[in-house]
């Protein structure tokens, strides 16, 4: 456990989540242990007591994900904060903000919620097993709090009605923004010989996609035929972490040894299907999520009913490429059913509040270029419509 | 009331009488409905003998049965365990919780014992006791095809007739209420069957909630692989987990004498999707529809009879797993049970039973007839009138199911800290140690294991008390559950209000096991897992569990849960969750 706590403290660190030496993670094990000393332990500990939970977080997030947060805390009208990306309708539900840091009051929200943002202070995140959990969730609101940040800044400025303390945070957000990544080193190039070549590109390419932040937490997912069987990372795991964490899927279904493999299966394989690419990387770039909630559709019927996520009908496009509704796994209104046709066509597709996938013909490094490329061409977007 | 309907029926086979309750709200708040509202009547008669004319046995629906929260429409059976003396209850499904709340009962109390075989059936509010005599002995088939008009049925099958101790109850035909034995409890009140048909509506606070709430839940079930992917159980049905486990180098072989099955691949979900042509279905209310029934009627086994008519057994013929599933539905009896006493004995008399023996000893088993009566006692009983108690794989007295301990150490806590015994469903481990929800964890270490084994206890014994689907929370979580709670019943409540309440319901447990004699020894398992390992494959291997390591997790596991150092509950850790017992064994 106690491994478990300095790993993910950090990992908060080297992912630009917090500043070195400020998250103040604890986990229970035998005993209640704790990454480092900290003053607020006492009034932590006593979160800790009132909850049937195994861990807690609580960290001020780095630049720009500080300003992002307190900026909309501080702005939310009800006390709670509903970002529209996919992570947060399908796993956190909403962001409750609390003003005042009470363990009473703290206890109360998360009975309810995995997290809560203490305007000016930081986020608290709860895990029920493991640490890792409130790692994912904090990361997962910071996210969440980013896209919302600068969704509503687009929207504010285009509609005239930006605030000058919106615009205030919007620049000093800005100027924490890290540099459009660049993939320096090529990946290992294919077609691939055999399962162990397989398994080692994936597990490059995954590590390369984190380290140039085109993820939300550590998630994301990565697949490569081969020989029939489709290499698929399993549901939940890190792309930066993938040794031991992937699942061979044999594309005529004889075996359902990959029932752990990620929930986008059905997307993979249906994309692999078509026959024209082997390799697919999906990440969670920023910007791209951003533009795929930018729409500037008035009156439309399913956006005034809030589904756009399900069943948009416009073709919108971004950075080139096209947008397109769709949840995650297998519904009705699944990704599944609208990626793989929208991906025949484009070198990359974005899901609506959630994400991009992208595809190679024999290896990973035409869908990592896309990926990078589609993420930056959003981010210019982005500033070219503010 | 919204939720419950506020009525208890209450039927004294003994008397021929019936009598309505109407527990207090605040009974209804604190014990939530099936296992929790089970165990409270449970608790002063737990110590009588199971079959005590006055033990009772109680069939529980929860708040969110008949509403349209998802994967609601399951409920609760308990007793006292004929199998294994301790707390025994199943969670099932079919339309019997929703017929039942239908008709206006949020549980069903049976006492007594009818002079003459007997069946009840439940029409609203009117109740009839019929004479049942011609259907003993009928086989659960034909005795579900003359009924099945009358409504919901449960009936207990020939097995329980003949006193078998792992006899099960068939719901609707093909869902089993099984693994505790409780056909017998049937058996010893004389009872056949109880048929329920019900045409009320059970009211909701706030059905707006209910459904965005709902719709936040059927997200997760979406975007869960194991549940609704494209190789999860909505797809196959739970024997999607046979490849999987077996992978993982944790598939019961030969008594658990390995771990690794050499015909797995050819016996597995897509292998039977492939020959049998099943169509899907599964529990009123439910849209992951598990199960699957066969081209010809025949219902698909469940990961659990597939691994044991199979690998345990030693068995690579489909056909014959298809019969035995058959056999034991037909018959009434648990198939983990029957297929774990069946490998006992092979490894007893150094021989399994070959697929055409397989057959015949089930059939015997369920008559009571030459060698099936002393099989029909469990393994552990069987084993032990041998002389070889060591080859029953069993803890508590009830036989292990399809998941080796020495391959997920979560899994071998978990088995020996069971309430009810050898079970997986109290705490699921596998959840996180093979399927990596809600977050992967390492399955071959104790380390942590302690304080998550005790927290899903928690988590599936307040959802067996929703009742809820417990494959559900392998997505979705209290949290969104929470939700349901408020937005059906109209109480507010929270995640960890239900932890809580779950906490107390394992705990009550715990106290009506003590008090009938079980003790921290109890919670322990068979040597073998410590002394042998696993079938390793060269790059991983399965050691024997470490002994030493696995006693330190236990020790944790106490701590956390509130038991003192010899594993029995305390008088302070009741009081402490509100529970009326002094510490004392008879109070």
């Amino acid at each position: 456990m106690d491994r478990l706590i300095r790993k993910y403290a950090d990992k908060l660190v080297r992912s630009g989540l917090a500043e070195a030496g400020t998250p103040l993670l604890g986990a229970w094990d035998v005993e209640l242990i704790w990454n480092r000393e900290d003053e607020m332990r006492p009034l932590i500990e006593k979160i800790f007591a009132g909850l049937h939970i195994s861990a807690l977080l609580f960290a001020q997030p780095a630049e720009p994900y500080r300003t992002v947060v307190d900026f909309l805390a501080r702005t939310a009208p009800s006390g709670v904060l509903r970002p529209e990306d996919t992570e947060t309708r399908t796993f956190l539900h909403d962001l409750p903000v609390v003003t005042t840091f009470e363990a009473e009051k703290l206890i109360q929200v998360l009975k309810k919620r995995k997290c809560a943002i203490l305007p000016g202070r930081g986020i608290i995140a709860c895990g029920t097993v493991s640490p890792e959990q409130a790692f994912v969730t904090f990361s997962s609101a910071c996210f969440a709090c980013f896209v919302k940040f600068f969704a509503d800044v687009l929207r504010d400025v285009r509609a005239g009605s930006s605030s000058p303390a919106q615009q205030a945070a919007f620049r000093q957000a800005v100027e924490h923004l890290d540099p459009p990544a660049q993939r320096v080193s090529p990946l290992l190039r294919g077609p691939f010989r055999d399962e162990a070549t397989v398994l080692t590109a994936m597990e490059e390419a995954g590590k390369a996609t984190v380290d140039c932040g085109l993820v939300d937490s550590y998630f994301g997912n990565i697949s490569c035929l081969f020989e029939d069987i489709l290499y698929i990372s399993q549901t939940g795991s890190s792309l930066d972490e993938l040794q031991g964490c992937i699942d061979p899927v044999p594309l005529d279904g004889s075996s359902c040894a990959g029932i752990t493999a990620s929930s986008e299966l059905s997307a993979h394989r249906a994309i692999v299907a078509r026959g024209t690419c082997r390799t697919i990387l999906h990440g969670h770039p920023k910007f791209s999520v951003v533009l795929s909630l930018a729409c500037g559709e008035k009156n439309c019927e399913v956006g005034l009913k809030r589904q756009c996520h399900l069943c948009c009908p416009r073709p919108r496009r971004a950075a080139g490429v096209p947008i397109v509704p769709g949840e995650v796994g297998t519904g009705l209104h699944g990704l599944c059913h609208t990626v793989p046709p929208a991906l025949a066509d484009s070198r990359g597709v974005i899901v609506y509040g959630h994400g991009v996938f992208t595809a190679g013909r024999t290896d990973f490094n035409g869908a990592l270029s896309s990926l990078l490329e589609i993420e930056k061409g959003c981010r210019e977007e982005y500033f070219a419509r503010l | 009331m919204n939720g419950w309907r506020g009525r208890i029926l209450r039927i004294n086979l003994s008397a021929g009488q019936w009598t309505v309750e109407h527990p207090d709200a605040d009974v209804y708040a604190r014990q939530i409905g099936g296992r929790g509202l089970a165990g409270s009547y449970l608790w002063d008669e737990a110590s009588r003998p199971w079959d005590d004319p006055e033990m009772p046995l109680l069939f529980f629906t929860g708040p969110l049965v008949d509403t349209a929260s998802p994967t609601s429409g399951m409920m609760t059976v308990m007793s006292r365990s004929p199998q294994t003396g301790t707390v025994g209850d199943g969670s099932f499904g079919g339309s019997l919780g929703t017929a039942l709340k239908k008709a206006g009962w949020d549980g069903l109390v049976i006492t007594g014992r009818a002079r003459t075989l007997r069946g009840i059936e439940i029409e609203d509010a009117r109740i009839t006791l019929v004479e049942a005599a011609p259907l003993s002995g009928r086989k659960t088939p034909e005795l579900y095809a003359r009924l099945k008009g009358k409504g919901a049925v449960v009936l207990a099958g020939p097995a329980a007739e003949a006193g078998v101790r792992y006899a099960n109850l068939i719901v609707d035909g093909s869902w089993a209420a099984g693994r505790n034995g409780l056909g017998l409890l049937f058996a010893a009140k004389n009872l056949k069957y109880i048929a329920v048909k019900g045409s009320t509506t059970t009211r909701v606070a706030d059905p707006g909630a209910l459904k965005r709430a709902q719709e936040d839940v059927q997200r997760l079930l979406s975007a869960s692989p194991f549940l609704l992917g494209d190789l999860g159980i909505g797809r196959y049905g739970t024997a999607a987990l046979y490849d999987l486990i077996d992978a993982r180098r944790m598939m019961p072989t030969d008594n658990f004498r390995r771990t690794r099955f050499d015909a797995a691949r050819g016996m597995n979900a897509h292998a039977f999707h492939k020959r049998y042509a099943p169509h899907r279905t599964g529990c009123l209310g439910c849209t992951i529809l598990c199960k699957r029934i066969a081209s010809d009627g025949r219902i698909l086994p469940e990961f659990e009879t597939l691994a044991h008519f199979s690998a345990l057994l030693g068995n690579a013929e489909m056909e014959t797993v298809m019969e035995a599933n058959r056999l034991c539905i037909e018959l009434g009896m648990d198939p983990i049970s029957a297929a774990a006493t069946l490998s006992c004995h092979g490894e007893i008399r150094r021989r399994h039973p070959g697929p055409r023996e397989i057959l015949s000893l089930l059939q015997d088993i369920g008559a009571g007839r030459g060698i099936g009566k002393a099989l029909g006692q469990g393994a552990a009983v069987y084993a032990e009138q041998c002389g070889k108690p060591e080859a029953a794989m069993a803890v508590k007295g009830m036989e292990l199911p399809g998941f080796d301990p020495r391959g997920a150490y979560g899994m071998a806590l978990a088995y020996a800290t069971s309430t009810r015994g050898g079970c997986h469903m109290r705490a699921y481990p596998i959840s996180s140690e093979i399927l990596r929800k809600p977050v992967a964890t390492n399955r071959f270490t104790f380390s942590g294991k302690a304080r998550m084994i005790k927290g899903a206890e928690d988590l599936f014994a307040a959802a067996d008390s929703l009742t809820a689907c417990p494959f559900v929370f392998l997505a979705a979580s209290l949290e969104e559950y929470a939700r349901i709670f408020t937005a059906v019943t109209g109480l507010e409540t929270s995640a960890d209000d239900l932890l809580s309440a779950g906490e107390r319901i394992d705990y009550s447990e715990r106290i009506m096991n003590f008090r009938n004699g079980f003790r921290g020894t109890d919670d322990d398992l068979p040597a073998r897992f410590f002394e042998e390992p696993g079938t390793g494959n060269g790059h991983l291997e399965i050691p024997p569990l470490d002994r030493d390591e696995f006693l330190k997790a236990r020790a944790v596991y106490r701590r956390i849960r509130g038991l003192d150092s010899e594993g029995r509950p305390t008088g302070e850790k009741a009081a402490e969750l509100g529970i009326a017992w002094s510490g004392e064994i008879g109070g």
